[in-house]
């Protein structure tokens, strides 16, 4: 069992129970991502999925430089692909999906919120698979993606923790997240990286 | 996952078995994630609350099927798209295709038809467009109506162009179509070489031998049983040495035919038949 911080008095989720976690950013992403990606532990149990929106057309670097700066293994997935323990980065252009068979889906329908891959695509389609088993993190970003997919995470009984507006880069994001989904946690990035050490710590039986 | 089906994935169940026993199109074999989406994202347009009450026009009102069918398989491509795709092409197959004294192509799921045009256009500029025929084909009536048509929008032909270009394109993408009323029509030289036609991965059979099929990002929708389908048609298609090109994220590598094929340009995911 976790201890929250202090200030909010909420309920963190019991670790065991903790089957995968996703995160999305936007605008300040990197840095942000730079902050917790780092504390997931190299022989964590669970994967960690991330959508990060980058300017369209450029190729994906984020393997490259995320490994160099993580613990865990660092993999961009592909189609159809079985789910694993580590940190997996959705690719350029292509909507991320979790598939009821614990595979990687793809698609490329058409962007939302001017995105793709678009974080609720991503969290939206791993809530249905996961249910209560799922903790969403919102950071930093300048755009609405994220609020729904977050809800989604919420109405099927998951966790939900968002980067303090007040802190982040660009606020919009974490703010219409906060807005739409009532997180349990609201918290800063130190705070979001020591809970995401946990949650993806290796479980004692 | 849910120990019990929930009653959205039920009635997504039921509603893709009417379909199949009404209209013939099997959707029964596709990824479920973006499936469930695209119903989502068409359940308000049809003035639906739930995918049962859907379920219940369609049955009633069947022409409310083509309308629907536009949300279910709707892509969005470009020419040329991921230029490097072409440009492998170009490269590392052309030069081999030469020795062919004829040529056929296949573009499994075309939709709009701008991965077609961009295949005839680069055979066209290798002087190989004469001895090839395309087929061109998808199962959507409405799309491929598109294809056939050949004209796009104005503003899309800039994006074409740098990607035409990307790809090794050697002469203006200007060559190859004409402009009037916003729309960039493709020459009829290039679409006097393409066969339109109906098509089902889920459903038909290998129709003709090919040197080269080209299918992307239309395996991704697709779950693995009706992804072993598609790639069996494939192989049977291809004579030994073809070409198959799929998208960046599809791979053979969990596919049981994968010992029929060698990876080719691994990054541009070219396999050859072996």
């Amino acid at each position: 069992m976790l201890s929250a911080p202090k200030s909010y008095g909420v309920v963190v989720p019991r670790v065991p129970a903790v089957k995968a976690v996703c995160i999305g950013a936007s605008a300040g992403g990197i840095e942000a991502l730079t902050a917790v990606l780092p504390s997931v532990p190299a022989d964590t149990p669970i994967p960690v999925f991330v959508v990060i929106h980058l300017p369209p057309g450029r190729s994906s670097r984020l393997v490259e430089l995320f490994a160099s700066r993580c613990q865990a293994r660092v993999r961009e997935p592909l189609d159809k692909e079985p789910i694993g323990p580590g940190i997996w980065f959705a690719a350029p252009d292509y909507h991320l999906l979790v598939e009821s068979d614990f595979t990687f889906g793809f698609s490329v329908d058409e962007p939302v919120h001017f995105s793709r891959p678009a974080i609720d695509m991503l969290f939206t389609s791993a809530a249905d698979v996961y249910g209560e088993g799922l903790v969403g993190i919102v950071l930093t970003g300048a755009s609405q993606d994220g609020a729904d997919g977050a809800r989604a995470i919420r109405d099927a009984g998951g966790f939900v923790i968002v980067q303090d507006p007040m802190t982040a880069l660009a606020s919009t994001m974490p703010a219409a997240a906060v807005g739409r989904a009532t997180p349990q946690i609201v918290t800063t990035l130190p705070e979001i990286a020591l809970l995401l050490r946990d949650v993806a710590r290796a479980r004692e039986s | 996952m849910n120990p019990a089906a929930s009653a959205l994935d039920i009635e997504i169940r039921l509603l893709l078995e009417a379909i199949y026993l009404r209209f013939h199109h099997d959707f029964r074999s596709y990824s479920m994630a973006s499936l469930k989406r695209r119903i989502a994202v068409a359940l308000p347009r049809f003035g639906c609350e739930t995918v049962s009450a859907l379920q219940a026009k369609l049955l009633h009102e069947p022409d409310t099927f083509n309308a629907l069918l536009q949300y279910l398989t709707v892509q969005v491509s470009d020419m040329f798209r991921d230029p490097s795709y072409f440009r492998a092409f170009r490269e590392k197959i052309v030069p081999d295709l030469r020795t062919y004294p004829s040529l056929k192509l296949w573009v499994a799921g075309c939709s709009t038809g701008e991965e077609v045009y961009s295949f005839a256009i680069i055979l066209d500029e290798e002087g190989l467009l004469d001895r090839t025929l395309i087929y061109a084909t998808d199962i959507n009536p409405e799309a491929l109506q598109k294809a056939e048509a050949g004209v796009y929008a104005v503003e899309r032909l800039s994006a074409f162009e740098e990607n035409h270009r990307l790809a090794g394109g050697k002469r203006p993408l200007a060559a190859y179509c004409t402009t009037a009323y916003g729309g960039a029509a493709l020459s009829r030289s290039l679409r006097a070489k393409v066969v339109f036609s109906d098509h089902s991965l889920a459903t038909d059979n290998v129709f003709a031998e090919v040197q080269v099929v080209s299918c992307r990002n239309v395996l991704i929708y697709f779950a693995r049983a009706l992804q072993d389908r598609a790639v069996g048609l494939f192989k049977e298609a291809l004579p030994r040495r073809g070409f198959l090109g799929l998208g960046s994220k599809e791979t053979l590598q969990f596919s049981p035919h994968m010992h029929a094929f060698e990876e080719h340009v691994r990054d541009d995911r070219w396999y050859r038949r072996c």
